[in-house]
């Protein structure tokens, strides 16, 4: 990572350029060629998505509502600094994983809401993917529906892309299967029936069908990971969240749609 | 409590029929699931699900282990007149839930 | 050869039988969630129980009602399923009762929905579990205690990628 960190950096877009030769030297999707899982969807799990009347992640959402809105802890509500999420919130999700200089790498949004927590609210930190961090971090992420997903130009970011983009283009397992081989290689083909998406990150949290619940993106890579027959990483774990922030970096542009509904 | 979201029109012309959607949260644990040992994992389901409209009933279900987890279920109805739907859940481990939504029928 | 054994062997022929009768209609070959259990295969008595128990010894016609499920779900925990019954709803002509019923799963009723006059549109819409690629009936019964029947069929198909969950239960 040397050569990232001794160039001189003039300004935030010559930062983004060098990160973008760097982090596409593999043959990635052409940008223009990019399909989020939407796309392959039945006509009835769209319309689930489509729905908001009917789309079982909403469930989690109205618990996210009435989380923002409760005192805790020291008896702050987030809508006590945050206000209407609709406005606060808009573009948030878009922009995580972010860096955290406290902790010198990036954390994801779960971690971010935690930190809130611990930190403003002084109450206990949510586990990861209960229900109640899988609320907050879902209506925090309707919030962004619509945005493009806009992963921070920030330079220090960029080593722990890499080291995510490692993660996703290594041969690892008893399949000896790399996340690429499928996913920038074969998408579109099928696998066991199902059709293998370009596997965005632009829908979380999402309900997954095979779940019968609402899950988060450290969750599906977990299913990936033990798919794959590899070892799979504790949630909150730097691998995970080095992968999370590669895989929003190469989603970058595409519109987010949290909450998705997906097989 | 579980969390449940309900849609039914504000608003309806009298004899005007009416789409309602109806979503719970439940897991509807089928009782045929088992642990990686073996073990059965109990029948945990919402059975019954009625809608009263000002008390009296225009729609009643029967569910099964087939319906699928978070029960979503549309039905319809003539609106009448103005007043409260009544909207019960019940099931197994004495679950029991009930919603209202009100519509104004001009 | 004991009684036992007879037994067994008449049951399984006329058990084959009727499968072959069923499964001759698919045309297409079957992409389905491995069946490891022995109940997820065609049980063709348990479904003709189940519908003698619905509409005793009347006779279930064909019509009248349309069952629209996907021919091809990506997923069988979660199929959406929409009945419509061909009928003017009136006092003196609605549809009392619609039934689902499914050929392969565990057991066979699938929902049972009670309507009346005031139902206005004998229209429902759930989503149900099918544990296998299978044909669901749906059955009405009318005021005039007529039923009337339709098949769908739908064929699952099984995500790659699953999970063990934490405490190792098992996601089928």
């Amino acid at each position: 990572m040397s050569a990232v960190t001794s160039l001189p950096l003039f300004g935030p877009v010559a930062a983004l350029l060098v990160a973008a030769t760097i982090i596409s030297a593999h043959a990635e999707i052409p940008l223009n060629e990019r399909r989020s899982g939407y796309a392959d969807l039945g006509r009835e799990t769209k319309a689930m998505q489509d729905d908001d009347t009917a789309n079982p992640a909403m469930l989690a959402v109205l618990d996210g509502e009435a989380l923002w809105n409760a005192r805790t802890g020291n008896g702050r509500a987030c809508a006590g600094c945050h206000g209407d999420a609709k406005t606060s919130m808009k573009g948030v999700a878009a922009r995580y994983p972010a860096y955290e200089p406290k902790l010198n790498r990036p954390v994801n949004l779960d971690q971010r809401i935690n930190t809130c927590r611990v930190e403003r609210q002084e109450a206990k930190p949510l586990a990861y993917e209960s229900k109640d961090l899988l609320a907050l971090s879902t209506y925090i992420g309707m919030q962004s529906r619509g945005e493009p997903i806009a992963p921070p130009t920030d330079p220090r970011l960029t080593p722990f892309r890499e080291a995510g983009r490692a993660t996703y283009i290594r041969r690892q397992g008893q399949l000896n299967l790399s996340c690429a081989q499928c996913h920038d290689d074969n998408w579109s083909r099928k696998l066991a029936g199902n059709i293998i998406p370009q596997a965005h990150p632009n829908g979380y949290p999402l309900y997954r069908l095979e779940w019968q619940s609402i899950g988060s993106l450290q969750r599906r890579l977990r299913n990936c990971l033990i798919g794959m027959r590899a070892e799979h990483y504790d949630y909150g774990s730097p691998e995970y969240v080095d992968l999370e922030a590669y895989l929003m970096w190469r989603a970058r542009g595409m519109p987010m749609e949290t909450p998705a509904v997906r097989p | 409590m579980a969390r449940a979201l309900i849609n039914v029109p504000a608003k309806a012309k009298r004899g005007e029929i009416i789409t309602i959607k109806t979503l719970i949260s439940h897991v509807m644990e089928s009782g045929f699931r088992h642990t990686s040992t073996g073990v059965r994992i109990p029948r945990d389901i919402i059975d019954t699900f009625t809608c009263t409209f000002n008390g009296e009933e225009i729609f009643r279900a029967a569910l099964h282990p087939a319906i699928a987890a978070n029960p979503f279920i549309t039905f319809h109805t003539v609106a009448t007149e103005s007043g409260t739907f009544t909207f019960k859940w019940t099931g197994d481990g004495q679950f029991s839930q009930t919603e209202t939504a009100s519509i104004v029928v001009e | 050869m004991s009684d036992t054994k007879q037994a067994i062997l008449a049951n399984r022929r006329q058990m084959l039988a009727a499968a072959g009768a069923v499964a001759g209609g698919l045309a297409l070959p079957v992409i389905s969630a491995p069946p490891a259990r022995a109940q997820i295969q065609s049980n063709p008595a348990q479904l003709g129980m189940a519908i003698r128990k619905v509409a005793g010894s009347a006779e279930v016609k064909v019509g009248k009602v349309t069952l629209d499920v996907p021919p091809l779900s990506e997923n069988g925990n979660s199929v959406t399923m929409t009945v419509t019954v061909d009928s003017p709803m009136t006092p003196k002509d609605y549809v009392k009762a619609i039934h689902v019923l499914s050929e392969k799963n565990p057991q066979p009723n699938v929902i049972t929905v009670m309507l009346g006059p005031r139902a206005g549109l004998p229209t429902i819409q759930t989503r149900i579990r099918l544990a296998d690629s299978q044909d669901i009936v749906a059955i009405a019964e009318l005021s005039d205690g007529t039923f009337w029947q339709d098949t769908g069929n739908v064929i699952i198909t099984l995500g790659a990628c699953l999970e063990d969950l934490p405490d190792g239960t098992r996601t089928d």
